[in-house]
């Protein structure tokens, strides 16, 4: 177990530079999930802790010891790669005894570790297949399993569970988290997934263009996203924002009542209101808050709810309504909203205004 | 009376079974076997005959014989004319499948500068014929001492442009995702290559040695030119000095040639898979 310490680390590929000076000090025996679009700098910053990827600047700390210059094995890391990374021509056991390949530990020793991690992954009795004999999942087992062998200090996953069905998926991030908490090793998980981001992260790095745009625990990132960035990445479905214009103390939002809000404090512009689509529900009841009328455009009977998609004024919204009610499409329904479900960020900025 | 009802879909099997497209590409196929099988035929034909049967041209000899092979056999030579051709293919194969696998490892999962360049002079080299590459080679075995000894025969061969060429091309298909998992394995390079990354590519390895091993045991030009001692013969050249010695001896060349193609025939028929997947892998006309 150890604490890994990001300082203005950077990685240029030539002119681009793929991370911009991140810092982060990611503690012993925490989950942190980093999270973004393709090509933020996610992997690239995952793969450098790794040791694959040559650090251009800043300094990598692992268990207070500087390992920019290290190689890979010297790191004592182990990483799960999205496509498994299981050799196909070794069966389950060699796989995950690959592991140890390096390892000066006895024979016996080395065969006790084996049976020990198929035992906790479950795979005992595939030891002897090849993994062309397994499922999915089977197979990120495998993967865990060899990474697990080690006794590695973190383990690093490169978006392990991509490849998998979504059914699959939903189990193994329990599997994984459940490891995490029996081990207690410190786990650099890469996602572009925010639902993985939001169930197994102890903290969560959102990244965008190469940068850490905001750091926290998933109900800080959710309940107080920095930018429209992050509050539309978190969550599903994403929030929803309305343009809106603060004047002279006033918020006004066209198609839309506001009651109830007091916005005499915020200076005038150009806003953008948000409002996340379980917060704005169809109903007919007054209050304070947020009140629109719209057009239901699409409507997705989840069973539990049903997720509307409505066009306020030209913008297209989210809400939702109770399981059984399934607005007709073509009908105009109302929504509303409590005032504090609503999000404020300045429309050019797109940085958080705080709540309303 | 009962008549037989024939399935429609039957009968549309039936012309598209004989339509003169498919009628043309048979005959050519055909064309194709016979000209291929007939010289084998001969061959054996030929062998099983006498002395003053070789020119009676009948397929089938009026009066086989196997005492060619017998003397062959008995010969010392031909023997060991094959252990050389053996120990020459062998030796190749076992090389190039090492340095080409090395070196198409290298070029295509390293990145370096010069990187491009030499992967270009390496296939540039495939350009020369190999006539023209004769000069050069006897120079430098004669400098270096290699004229008319098992190295001498073997050196030009022993890594090729193109199997450097083939492996190169079938590695850039091994994702990295499996190097770099035993890299932080704390596996050093050279073993990353040999237990990782070599048996993901056993198809491509397999066409390699069967198409060296094959080219190097029908080699005739440079093994008739680097030797100059009998015992150093491997069987082509050998059995072409049955040609030069007294008179033709047809039938000793037929039963020598006969004898070695039992090997090659061994190799593909045991092989067969591999070389017809090697091809089709490799985009090559075997």
């Amino acid at each position: 177990m150890a604490r890994i310490e990001l300082n203005g680390l950077t990685k240029k590929y030539g002119q681009v530079l793929a991370v911009q000076s991140i810092d982060l000090a990611i503690d012993d025996g925490e989950f942190v999930v980093f999270v973004g679009p393709s090509g933020c700098g996610k992997s690239t910053t995952l793969r450098m802790i790794a040791g694959l990827e040559d650090i251009s600047n800043g300094v990598l700390r692992i268990a207070g010891e500087t390992v920019n210059q290290r190689e890979p094995k010297q790191r004592n890391v182990a990483m799960v790669f999205q496509n498994y990374a299981i050799y196909p021509h070794m069966t389950v056991g060699r796989n995950i005894g690959f592991g140890l390949y390096t390892s000066k530990l006895s024979k016996a020793e080395k065969q006790e570790r084996i049976l020990e991690t198929a035992r906790i992954l479950g795979l005992e009795d595939l030891l002897d297949r090849r993994p062309a004999a397994l499922s999915g999942g089977q197979r990120q087992r495998v993967a865990i399993g060899r990474a697990m062998v080690r006794d590695p200090v973190a383990f690093l996953f490169d978006e392990p569970l991509s490849n998998l069905d979504a059914q699959l998926r939903s189990a193994m991030r329990i599997e994984i988290k459940r490891l995490h908490q029996r081990l207690g090793t410190t786990v650099v998980y890469v996602t572009h997934d925010q639902v993985e981001a939001m169930t197994m992260a102890d903290r969560i790095v959102v990244m965008r263009d190469g940068r850490i745009l905001q750091v926290g625990t998933p109900v800080e990132l959710y309940e107080n996203p920095v930018d429209v960035f992050t509050a539309r990445f978190i969550g599903s479905p994403a929030m929803n924002l309305v343009p809106g214009r603060i004047e002279d103390g006033v918020l006004a939002l066209p198609g839309a009542k506001l009651s109830g809000i007091d916005a005499s404090e915020m200076s005038g512009g150009d806003v953008l209101v948000g409002v996340r689509p379980h917060d704005l529900v169809i109903s007919d009841g007054g209050g304070d808050g947020l009140a629109v009328s719209g057009l239901v455009t699409a409507a997705e009977p989840l069973g539990s709810e049903t997720l509307v998609h409505l066009d306020i004024a030209g913008t297209e919204a989210i809400a939702t309504a109770p399981g059984r009610v399934i607005p007709a499409v073509g009908s105009t329904v109302k929504a509303v909203a409590a005032p504090s479900s609503l999000y404020l960020f300045d429309a050019k900025t797109e940085r958080a205004l705080g709540r309303l | 009376m009962s008549t037989m009802a024939v399935p429609t879909t039957e009968l549309a099997a039936n012309r598209r079974d004989i339509r003169p497209g498919r009628i043309i590409t048979w005959t050519l196929l055909l064309i194709g076997g016979v000209l291929m099988v007939t010289p084998l035929l001969y061959m054996f034909s030929t062998s099983l005959k006498s002395a003053g049967q070789v020119y009676d041209l009948r397929l089938i000899p009026a009066q086989p014989t196997l005492d060619n092979y017998i003397e062959v056999l008995s010969d010392g030579r031909f023997l060991r004319w094959f252990v050389n051709s053996t120990l020459v293919a062998a030796a190749v194969t076992l090389s190039n499948v090492f340095f080409d696998s090395l070196v198409g490892y290298t070029l295509a999962k390293f990145k370096f500068r010069g990187r491009y360049f030499i992967f270009l002079a390496i296939l540039s080299t495939l350009m020369i014929p190999t006539e023209m590459l004769v000069i050069p080679w006897y120079l430098m075995s004669s400098q270096l001492g290699w004229l008319d000894t098992y190295w001498g025969i073997m050196f030009p061969g022993m890594m090729t442009a193109f199997g450097t060429f083939l492996m190169k091309q079938f590695f850039e298909t091994v994702p990295d995702d499996f190097l770099e998992a035993a890299r932080v394995d704390g596996l050093n390079e050279f073993t990353i290559w040999w237990k990782i990354a070599m048996p993901m590519v056993t198809p491509a390895i397999s066409a390699l040695a069967i198409f060296t091993f094959l080219g190097n045991w029908t080699a005739f030009f440079w093994p008739l030119i680097v030797t100059t001692s009998r015992e150093l013969y491997t069987l082509p050249v050998g059995l072409s000095s049955f040609a030069v010695e007294q008179s033709i001896q047809w039938e000793m060349i037929m039963t020598g040639a006969a004898l070695a193609t039992i090997p090659t025939l061994i190799v593909f028929l045991v092989l067969q898979r591999y070389i017809v997947r090697g091809v089709m892998l490799a985009g090559l006309k075997g």
